[in-house]
């Protein structure tokens, strides 16, 4: 399902604009990360695909239809979200938090059908969590716990999946399990789309990067193309150390942190 | 191995679940027919089934006929329905503000209840339309305000200020209840008004019951009717949105329907404390937290409860009669403590 983000942007209750302009389409089986600094405009936009909230001028369209065409359910029924926390309001199991991501799928007293069986089952194995299916949500760590909702947005079948810090919580192994579950997604024709503070990561799995400043997308491309001193510099005011490996030829970035001068007497 | 205990506890649940309707019959069956036989004047199990079915027989005596069918029967239903109504809109608020300290009252609806109560007392009317007339005015008033003091102009409703509003908002109306309560010279007035504060089923007639029977009906559907989505709100407000839920229109419809709910039972039984926010724990600890076998289990326990309440509010110091909310409050606060003691992360 192709995302089409056509000159939007958007203000807080008339508050100076947060995004200004933004132009971005990704299409099905594309796996595209967000980058920038703190308060460039990532969340929001992301929020504004996701229906949450409303452009100020612009429009967005979710394959054929314009999201302000689409009804709530309708949203939930091809596009899922993973955020970097999510709260949870009572003592409920790991299953039920997975199961409710059937939610936009079912009759609103349908029991569980096989077809939900099978998606469910499917979710939590792929996001490793099947060991965890009785435990209360409440008594898992962060990283556990972003797995479930990994696995509750994985059920919900979507066809385009976004992505807001999904890494934060997760240990290196997890989220190099988690970048390939999103990739397979991308894969199997999934539209992906996420923001991102790690670089590196951003580099290594997605197909494309677009690079956000103070509410605009400066510049978007594959990540060798986006990822050089000069755009970091401009969007993150930073100088960095872009770098490819010589034996697996990925591309990784690292801050160049001035060292101390240690006196010595 | 972290995981046994929470797998038993499961497996209880379940199989209490599928056990569930039937203990629930049960219970009612039994609340009925204990709020029939027990009282100042105990009746013979055998006359109080034959006076309830109105079977004709000469081992009924007609004082205990009358004392089942005028007296008790009417009690007994209002009884359940109120104590339904409180239990359901706790477990609604709960749900909606994903915060297990909320309660019907939440919205200011005891402190206007009572305003408007006092109101109606103090003006010297005997009239029995008025004074639950009153109360639900009051109520009603209280809760408009603090859902209109929290209505955003984007139409959406901020439950912080909703919860802050409440608080203060009912205070207001405390205070404007203790001012009249200090105006009435009389004190006859101040027993009453007193009284109602404190709730009691002493009121309950015929006519109670049918008018507030198809209000929890209807109100306990509309709120069941949104289980699923409240399940889906307790991953934030965000979080449903993105499971299709639109938590606005879910609030909405929670609000209207727990203030409907709330201002009804109180109009006719007082402002009966604990049942709304002990309730919805116990039952949840019980069954867990999904919202659709939560709402109906949470009405028929709030609804005996309140009955066995009142059973003993008018048993312990016959022949006169304790405000049914003492000893809600004294069976459910203690019992709410030993909760948060023991099970307190479980909330």
């Amino acid at each position: 399902m192709r995302i089409f983000v056509d000159r939007v942007s958007f203000s807080y209750n008339g508050s100076p604009l947060v995004l200004e302009g933004i132009d971005l389409e990704v299409n099905g089986s594309e796996f595209v990360a967000l980058i920038g600094p703190n308060g460039a405009g990532k969340s929001t936009l992301l929020k504004i695909i996701s229906g949450v909230l409303r452009p100020s001028d612009g429009n967005v369209q979710l394959g054929d239809s314009s999201i302000g065409t689409l009804s709530v359910r309708q949203i939930a029924q091809c596009l899922a979200m993973v955020e970097q926390e999510r709260p949870i309001g009572f003592d409920f199991t790991v299953r039920e938090v997975v199961a409710m991501g059937r939610t936009p799928h079912r009759g609103r007293f349908a029991r569980e059908t096989p077809k939900d069986r099978g998606a469910i089952e499917r979710a939590m194995t792929l996001a490793d969590v099947v060991n965890l299916e009785d435990r209360s949500i409440r008594a898992l760590s962060g990283g556990e716990r972003q797995r479930v909702f990994l696995a509750m947005a994985l059920a919900q079948e979507p066809k385009a999946l976004l992505l807001d810090e999904p890494t934060t919580h997760l240990d290196l192994r997890h989220q190099v399990q988690f970048m390939s579950i999103v990739q397979e997604r991308a894969k199997e024709g999934a539209t992906v789309l996420m923001a991102i503070h790690d670089l590196t990561l951003a580099a290594q799995t997605t197909d494309r990067i677009a690079l956000m400043h103070q509410g605009r997308i400066i510049v978007t491309g594959p990540p060798t193309d986006v990822l050089t001193r000069r755009h970091i510099r401009q969007a993150f005011d930073l100088d960095v150390i872009v770098g490819s490996d010589p034996d697996t030829s990925l591309t990784y970035v690292l801050p160049s942190i001035p060292k101390p001068n240690h006196k010595t007497s | 191995m972290r995981s046994r205990p929470r797998e038993a506890g499961r497996l209880k649940t379940r199989s209490f679940l599928k056990w569930s309707p039937w203990i629930l019959c049960l219970l009612v069956l039994i609340t009925f027919l204990a709020g029939a036989v027990i009282g100042a004047v105990t009746i013979p199990l055998p006359a109080a089934v034959k006076a309830m079915l109105g079977v004709q027989s000469d081992t009924v005596s007609p004082m205990h006929r009358l004392i089942v069918t005028q007296i008790r029967l009417p009690r007994v239903l209002l009884g359940l329905l109120v104590g339904a109504a409180l239990a359901v809109s706790g477990t609604a608020m709960q749900g909606l503000f994903r915060n297990p300290l909320a309660s019907p009252y939440i919205l200011g609806i005891a402190g206007g209840a009572s305003t408007g109560a006092a109101l109606v007392i103090l003006s010297g009317t005997r009239s029995p339309f008025l004074l639950p007339l009153g109360a639900f005015a009051g109520a009603a008033v209280a809760a408009g305000i603090v859902y209109w003091l929290a209505s955003g102009r984007d139409r959406k409703t901020s439950i912080f200020t909703l919860i802050l509003g409440g608080v203060a908002v009912g205070a207001l109306f405390s205070a404007v209840t203790s001012f009249l309560i200090f105006l009435s010279s009389r004190g006859e007035h101040l027993a009453d008004i007193l009284f109602w504060i404190m709730g009691g089923l002493g009121r309950a007639t015929w006519l109670s019951t049918y008018i507030l029977a198809p209000v929890v009906g209807i109100g306990t559907a509309v709120i069941f009717f949104f289980a699923r989505d409240l399940n889906a709100l307790s991953t934030g407000e965000e979080g449903a949105f993105h499971l299709g839920v639109n938590p606005n229109i879910l609030s909405r419809w929670m609000l209207l329907a727990t203030t409907v709910l709330t201002a009804s039972a109180v109009s006719m039984a007082g402002t009966i404390g604990f049942i709304g926010l002990v309730i919805p724990h116990v039952v949840r600890l019980i069954t867990g937290p999904n919202h659709r076998t939560l709402i109906p289990i949470s009405a028929v326990v709030g609804a005996c409860f309140l009955v066995w309440a009142d059973l003993a509010a008018r048993t312990i110091v016959t022949p006169a009669e304790l405000p049914v909310g003492v000893i809600t409050a004294f069976l459910g606060a203690p019992f709410f403590l030993y909760l948060l003691k023991t099970k307190g992360a479980k909330l």
